[in-house]
């Protein structure tokens, strides 16, 4: 049962980082490969905010959750809005150029040591027993019900709300959106904007259950092959693929070899990329368009 | 420079294209003639980044080659260059091989590899392409890792220098003539490839798949060839790498590495051969750039992380400010340059 909740947790994890992935791609076609950083960015953020503004936990993570905004539309205006209309490649590339500049960044700004966010705050990371043998610590049950929140949260916005609609159109067709006056530098800005949000909400979480050094941003690279399992441009996928690769990470784990656990979610990848590279739900006809 | 000339070419006027060849010709020779008396009057540190540069050099080539010529990206070059310095390591450790032994068998394996990195090519395109060759630089360095870890060498393997003809490579001296000639080598092998029927078929599969197939471009195989090729000499120059520091571990191929490279091709200019080696140079001068730098600046404190985590910050920008503002790279700088200088040549010789 322990080991059902570690993936149930793993999942919660992988599933708010990947949704990243898929609202910037879905929307634009880019795939943000600096989402690990900008993730960690965040819990950086509260750490910022928690030393230098506020001391009480919820003003601190509220606001850091409006600095996390602010760094995803800047991200979207000061760089990637350069790059609409330039090859994807060019683009991907990008993102990778600015997740090592964050890289940098982060260790000259905080330096490489570990911090302890949650001690910063005076958050209580406390286990807590949810039957007899299974135990899951305070910031993991956050991470599983922020999860759930902000998943509800985007497919309701994506599917019912005005805005929603709109970036699901230009993400179908650019071009066809842009002339039936759907301003596509604000949907743009709108999904960096929301991606950049909940990462950081899944990096202050996570690192509120451990502590944070910049080498936790691969957990974004990991978080990756969930959101292509599932499909670049499908959220219920994203779910679906994160909860494939944390059960096949627990158990492999769990059962085989520890040593297993950077690399079993790029075998997934590589078996996914054979097998059916649009992954689950994906749209079968991207494949021409990248 | 064989770009540059051409380029050159086509913007001046047919009787002064001698003129200008020789030219470029005394150029070169001045280039080659410089290269080879440099270290009588460098210090071991200058011959040090040198070697690094023409290492760096030989793997640069090859990624131009596969992204800036047939178009196929991959971000597992690291991956690659790990297989190389690996199959070395393993040989000379397990076998006590030499280096005759060792090299040819690293590239072979990297070949091999080279070619299951290329299998998803044959269905995947662009980001997905990416992600493939991605998981399979992690597939590499894990298999790394557990050899590390399963020969007990948990630190990495360590190696003597190369004996070649009995005469043991081990100074600055030495390897930097050997290594010159290995990256001019490498350099005259691409530039003679790109000009043959496969760099054309590369070419024509870069600008458009569909079209190249209509003409009779095996695009399959090109593309599998260009993986097969290029992936040797990454490997190529990964176990040469390995020899260079005596040593290998899974520590020194990180995907950082990759993207060192993916910089070198960018920076250099995507598409041009004399592009990656102008890259090499500037990415490995970097990190020393900006410690010098740091280090004319006072009031930093200068540890061995601030002065690594600077020159990441740095890669980024540099990167970007490439993407964004110049994409063609250094040799489009230099194109724009020389046109500039050319033009009033130019009116002086129109009669």
């Amino acid at each position: 049962m322990q080991i059902l909740a570690n993936i149930v947790v793993l999942t919660s994890l992988y599933a708010l980082v990947a949704c990243g992935y898929v609202l910037v791609y879905k929307v634009s076609r880019v795939l943000n490969l600096a989402h690990g950083e900008l993730m960690i960015l965040g819990a950086y953020l509260l750490v910022a905010t928690s030393a230098g503004i506020a001391s009480d936990p919820l003003v601190a993570i509220a606001l850091t959750a409006m600095f996390s905004i602010v760094v995803g539309l800047s991200v979207y205006l000061l760089l990637m809005r350069k790059m609409t209309g330039q090859p994807v490649l060019a683009a991907v590339l990008t993102t990778v150029a600015l997740g090592i500049l964050l890289r940098g960044a982060m260790v000259l700004i905080w330096g490489p040591q570990q911090l302890n966010v949650g001690a910063m705050i005076s958050f209580d990371n406390a286990s807590i027993a949810l039957t007899d043998s299974v135990r899951v610590s305070t910031a993991a049950l956050w991470l599983v019900v922020c999860t759930f929140l902000v998943y509800l949260g985007l497919l309701a916005f994506l599917h019912m709300s005005r805005w929603g609609m709109r970036m699901r159109a230009s993400g179908q067709n650019a071009l066809l959106a842009a002339q039936r006056g759907i301003n596509l530098h604000t949907v743009y800005a709108l999904a960096w904007t929301l991606s950049t949000f909940s990462g950081s909400l899944a990096g202050v979480l996570v690192t509120l259950d451990s502590r944070i050094d910049v080498n936790m941003a691969v957990i974004g690279l990991k978080a990756f092959p969930a959101a292509l399992v599932g499909g670049l441009d499908s959220l219920p996928g994203a779910l679906i693929g994160a909860g494939v690769i944390a059960a096949l990470e627990v158990l492999l784990i769990h059962y085989v070899n520890p040593l297993l656990s950077d690399v079993v979610p790029f075998l997934v990848l590589i078996a996914i990329l054979i097998v059916r590279p649009w992954g689950l739900y994906g749209t079968k006809e991207e494949l021409n368009r990248v | 420079m064989s770009n540059i000339e051409t380029g050159i070419g086509k913007m001046t006027p047919a009787t002064t294209r001698r003129k200008r060849l020789s030219q470029n010709q005394v150029a070169w020779i001045g280039l080659i003639v410089l290269l080879v008396l440099l270290p009588t009057s460098a210090t071991p540190f200058h011959l040090d980044i040198a070697s690094q540069i023409f290492i760096a050099g030989i793997g640069a080539l090859a990624l131009m080659v596969l992204t800036g010529i047939a178009g196929q990206i991959s971000l597992g070059h690291s991956g690659l260059m790990a297989a190389g310095a690996f199959t070395t390591g393993i040989l000379y450790k397990e076998a006590g091989a030499g280096i005759w032994i060792t090299l040819p068998a690293s590239v072979v394996a990297g070949a091999v590899i080279g070619l299951i990195f290329g299998l998803p090519s044959l269905r995947l395109r662009g980001i997905y392409l990416a992600m493939s060759t991605l998981a399979l630089h992690f597939l590499v360095i894990y298999l790394g890792g557990e050899y590390e870890f399963a020969s007990g060498a948990s630190t990495g393997i360590f190696l003597d220098p190369p004996v070649v003809f009995g005469f043991e490579i081990y100074d600055g001296y030495a390897w930097y003539y050997v290594l010159l000639a290995l990256v001019a080598g490498t350099y005259w092998g691409c530039r003679n490839l790109l000009n043959s029927k496969t760099g054309r078929a590369w070419e024509a599969l870069h600008a458009n798949e569909t079209a190249a197939e209509a003409l009779g471009v095996q695009v399959a195989n090109y593309k599998l060839l260009a993986f097969v090729i290029t992936s040797g000499i990454a490997s190529f120059s990964g176990a040469l790498f390995a020899y260079y520091q005596n040593f290998v571990s899974v520590e020194a191929f990180t995907l950082f590495l990759s993207i060192q490279y993916i910089a070198m091709i960018i920076i250099g200019g995507m598409g041009s051969l004399p592009g990656a080696l102008l890259g090499a140079v500037f990415v490995t001068l970097v990190p020393y750039f900006v410690e010098w730098l740091m280090e004319a600046v006072p009031y930093i404190g200068l540890d061995i992380t601030t002065v690594s985590s600077a020159s990441y910050a740095a890669f980024g920008l540099l990167m970007i400010l490439f993407l964004v503002f110049e994409p063609s790279g250094l040799t489009g700088i230099w194109k724009r340059l020389v046109g500039q200088f050319a033009s009033p040549s130019k009116r002086e010789d129109t009669p």
